[in-house]
This record gives C-alpha cells, structure tokens and sequence, in this order.
C-alpha cells in the first residue's frame, strides 16, 4: 500500500463496511391497533362492495396530504384587506371560500373572529377533530390529552405556555369541536401590516393563529 | 322537527350518563348555560354510530357556558366562556 493510499485497514472508511446498524423498523414491524385494523378493514369492504374504488380512495387522501395552512391563511388575509369579505366569511365560509376558488369540505367551518375584548381558541375535548380542508392535519399537540383537557379548562394557562399572556379584561372563549361543525379562529390584524399586500399579509398568518394559540406578528 | 329552543334561550343539559357514541362532553352535563347559534338538523351520533341511518334528524346548537360554572376554582376572568355543540335532546327548558 502506497503512501498516498493510507486509508487504514478499511480504505477511505472509518469504520468497517459490514458493520450493521440496528435496522430502521419498517411499518410493518409495530403492531397494528384496533382502530388501524378496522379502518383496513372498512376501506378493504367499501372497494370490495363497489361503494368506492381504490383509485378514489388513494385520490382523497392525495388531496388531503396537499392541504396546508395557506388556504386558512388566504381567507384571512382576504378578510383583512375587504372588510365585507370578512362579514360574508364569518357569515357562511363555504360561500366565502368559494369566492376564491376555495372548496372548504363537506363539514360546516365557523369562522370565530378575534376582536378587543375576545380571544377565541379551538379544542376538540372527545377526539381530535380540526378544519382540515383549511388547515390540513392537525399537530400532534393538538391531539394530545394534556391539550384537550386543559385547553378546555385553563386555557389562559395553556396559552401562556404558547407565549401568549392576555389581560383578564380579554374574554377567552373556548370553542369544544365536539360534533358536526369545525372552528377556524380569525386573528386581529397586526399593528404595523399596514403597507402590506395580501400576499404578504398571509404570510404573517400561521396555523397555530388559527387554532389561538397565538396571535400574528409582523 | 322544529327546533325547540331559539337563540338567547337559558337551557340546561341533561346529567345523563348513557353508554354509547355520545358527543356531549361530560364536563358540560348537568350545567346551565345559553343558546348562542341554531346550527341546522343533523342525524343523532349516538344512532349513526350503531348503523342507524333512517329516521328523523335532530336539531343541533351551540350552547354558552361560563367558565365559573363548569369548573371549581376556574383560574381565568369571571368573562371567560366555552361554546359547545348540543344536541336537542341532551337539553331541557330552564323553568
């Protein structure tokens, strides 16, 4: 072996090649719960029953994983800068959303406008239920007992440790998504957007100013 | 099936304790609070989870609660409030 080529024992690597890292599990490696095999299950009867076909089923949850944010945040911006829009958002935001070319889902979303004096905050105390067509997945937090149960019952807490304090003259209003509607919060507009485009106003909107969590920010 | 209650109404929630679907929370059960918004008729949860998808559909509101009311020693502002979804016949009249 040449000077130049002075690897050690093993060439250019550090270590030996064969070595075996613990292997990286694949899916099938965890036990499937009870819920993961009855919705196997479901689905394996709706296509074998003709009621849907495969294909379909893949195409939903394909356009489910493409939601982000961005749409919650696109109708709120909108509201910030049209303050008619904001009305017919509050009012109906099926209708609103369609204005834009938005499809807001099967399920009822209540827009819950932030003001002076309320701060609105979401929570779905018996499972997890979230506007997914606006906001798409919910974060784990979210479905979290320890979020679910004190979002609900010290909520000034919780949003402290979000960072959010909020005077005692604000009311906190706890919206339990607990059957046939979903809740989006409307943030206030933040002091010093004021030049800003609608563009750019969406981006100060982030998901979690959706669920009240916290407020925008410029 | 017309609605029972209108906005504005005080209602209380019944504190029944059935087994099953239920989608009123617990917390909630036995409380007073007010109707705040008639959200339309939907079919009953604790039916449709047991494959029953016949039959008349129900009315459904959200319904006001002071936070004082639903926890002891609630640590936040007397102002403080949680809106829940109800179904009509998880509520009574306030005589």
């Amino acid at each position: 072996m040449s000077d130049h080529h002075d690897h050690g024992e093993f060439g250019m690597y550090e270590h030996d090649p064969l070595h075996k890292h613990p292997a990286q599990p694949d899916l099938e490696d965890t036990p499937l719960t009870h819920h993961q095999i009855m919705q196997m299950a479901v689905a394996d009867l709706l296509i074998e029953k003709g009621v849907i076909e495969a294909d379909e089923l893949r195409e939903q949850i394909e356009f489910m994983d493409t939601i982000t944010p961005a749409r919650g945040a696109a109708l709120v911006a909108r509201a910030w800068v049209d303050s008619d829009f904001k009305y017919r958002l509050v009012a109906d935001s099926k209708k609103a959303g369609a204005e834009l070319d938005m499809d807001i889902g099967p399920t009822p979303i209540l827009v819950m406008e932030n003001t002076p004096k309320v701060h609105n905050l979401i929570v779905c105390t018996l499972c997890s239920c979230y506007p997914r067509f606006l906001l798409g997945y919910p974060p784990d937090w979210y479905k979290s007992r320890d979020y679910r149960s004190r979002a609900i019952s010290e909520p000034r807490k919780v949003l402290a440790e979000f960072g959010m304090e909020l005077a005692d003259s604000v009311e906190v209003r706890v919206h339990d998504s607990t059957a046939d509607m979903r809740y989006m919060v409307l943030p206030m507009r933040p002091d010093g957007s004021e030049g800003l485009s609608e563009a750019a106003l969406a981006e100060l909107v982030t998901r979690d100013t959706m669920v009240g969590v916290t407020t925008p920010k410029t | 099936m017309s609605a029972q209650f209108s906005v504005g109404d005080p209602v209380h929630v019944r504190a029944a304790y059935p087994p099953g679907h239920v989608r009123t929370p617990y917390y909630c059960r036995g409380k007073s609070g007010v109707i705040v918004r008639f959200c339309g008729e939907f079919r009953n949860p604790e039916e449709l989870a047991y494959g029953k998808y016949e039959g008349p559909v129900s009315p459904m509101y959200r319904v006001r609660f002071q936070q004082n009311d639903l926890w002891d020693n609630y640590s936040g502002s007397p102002d403080d409030h949680v809106e829940i979804e109800i179904y009509e016949h998880w509520l009574e009249q306030v005589i």
